[in-house]
């Protein structure tokens, strides 16, 4: 039962990625084109109430409904791996014309040649497990 | 009802994604849909060739949840949500791409050049399929994050590796779209 929560957000977050075409592949080109604010609009927006839900954990006058203070993991510091996977899963985004969670909204939309990506996907990250010793931090 | 069926504007939707992200925490997890890539690896038995992969899934099971709703949303979205599957680009855009060899941009959510089933099979469809999804799981995994752990979740924290990742992004992004695209259509 303490899973449906996370279902339920998961539709919240199925549709809004739906309604506001961001699962479109040609809103994303139309984003590296610099031909519409859209986007740019939506993923701003997104950052700028995040930054309050931030400063809302930090100060703990949001906790989670255990009441347990909410930590966000910091990312891994490291120029080559944040510049240079980056660059790859840009290359990657602008073909696609979706990031992962757009991926299994497409899905959803019954795309079935999404699956071929979402394949490709899961390859890359096991080549990076594969490889991750050998790639500079 | 119109809201229901128009599309949404920007001002709608980056709200409710951050909504999305703030529920998570909540909720006690995180908002970061890259990291399930790996989940499927190590359920797919790859931790008998990487430790790496090693893990106990069961502690990812919320984040395959999350993505199982994704899917039904998308479904729910696409069938009863949307009156027409018509995407308003800006006129330039489907001008440039008419260009380059797309045609009927925006008339519909995807591109028939890249995703339609006859695409799909042929050799240079399912290239360009294969290898754009690899990109994707390869690249977001090395920078440990995509645009939901790093631009989103990552920028809100003013975290400076999320920054030099999303720099990443567009250098990648806008060398594929004004560079690579052009050559391979």
């Amino acid at each position: 039962m303490k899973y449906i929560k996370f279902f339920l957000v998961g539709i919240l977050f199925g549709i809004v990625m739906s309604k506001a075409e961001i699962i479109s592949w040609y809103r994303i080109y139309e984003m590296f084109k610099f031909q519409s604010f859209h986007m740019y609009g939506i993923i701003g927006s997104a950052i700028m109430l995040g930054m309050i839900s931030m400063f809302l954990f930090k100060k703990k006058m949001v906790r989670t409904f255990k009441g347990e203070e909410i930590h966000v993991t910091p990312k891994n510091e490291g120029l080559s791996r944040n510049l240079f996977g980056g660059i790859l899963f840009g290359l990657g985004w602008a073909l696609a014309g979706a990031c992962p969670g757009p991926m299994f909204v497409l899905l959803g939309k019954g795309v079935a040649s999404i699956l071929v990506v979402i394949f490709g996907a899961t390859l890359g990250a096991f080549f990076y497990g594969l490889f991750k010793d050998k790639l500079p931090n | 009802m119109d809201f229901i069926m128009k599309p949404w504007e920007w001002y709608v939707a980056g709200p409710v994604i951050s909504f999305i992200m703030f529920l998570l925490y909540y909720f006690g997890e995180r908002f970061g849909v890259s990291s399930n890539l790996e989940t499927f690896c190590s359920i797919g038995g790859a931790g008998k060739f990487v430790n790496y992969f090693k893990i106990d899934w069961r502690e990812n099971l919320w984040n395959l949840i999350f993505i199982a709703g994704a899917i039904a949303g998308g479904f729910i979205a696409s069938n009863y949500m949307t009156a027409t599957d018509a995407v308003a680009i800006s006129p330039q855009t489907v001008q440039d791409l008419a260009d380059i060899g797309i045609v009927n941009a925006g008339q519909t959510y995807l591109p028939d050049e890249i995703f339609s089933i006859e695409t799909m099979f042929s050799l240079k469809g399912f290239s360009i399929l294969i290898i754009a999804g690899f990109l994707v799981g390869f690249g977001a995994r090395w920078a440990g994050g995509c645009t939901s752990g790093h631009a989103i979740v990552g920028l809100s924290n003013l975290e400076l590796p999320s920054l030099i990742a999303v720099i990443g992004f567009f250098i990648g992004g806008l060398v594929m779209t004004w560079l690579i695209i052009p050559l391979i259509f």
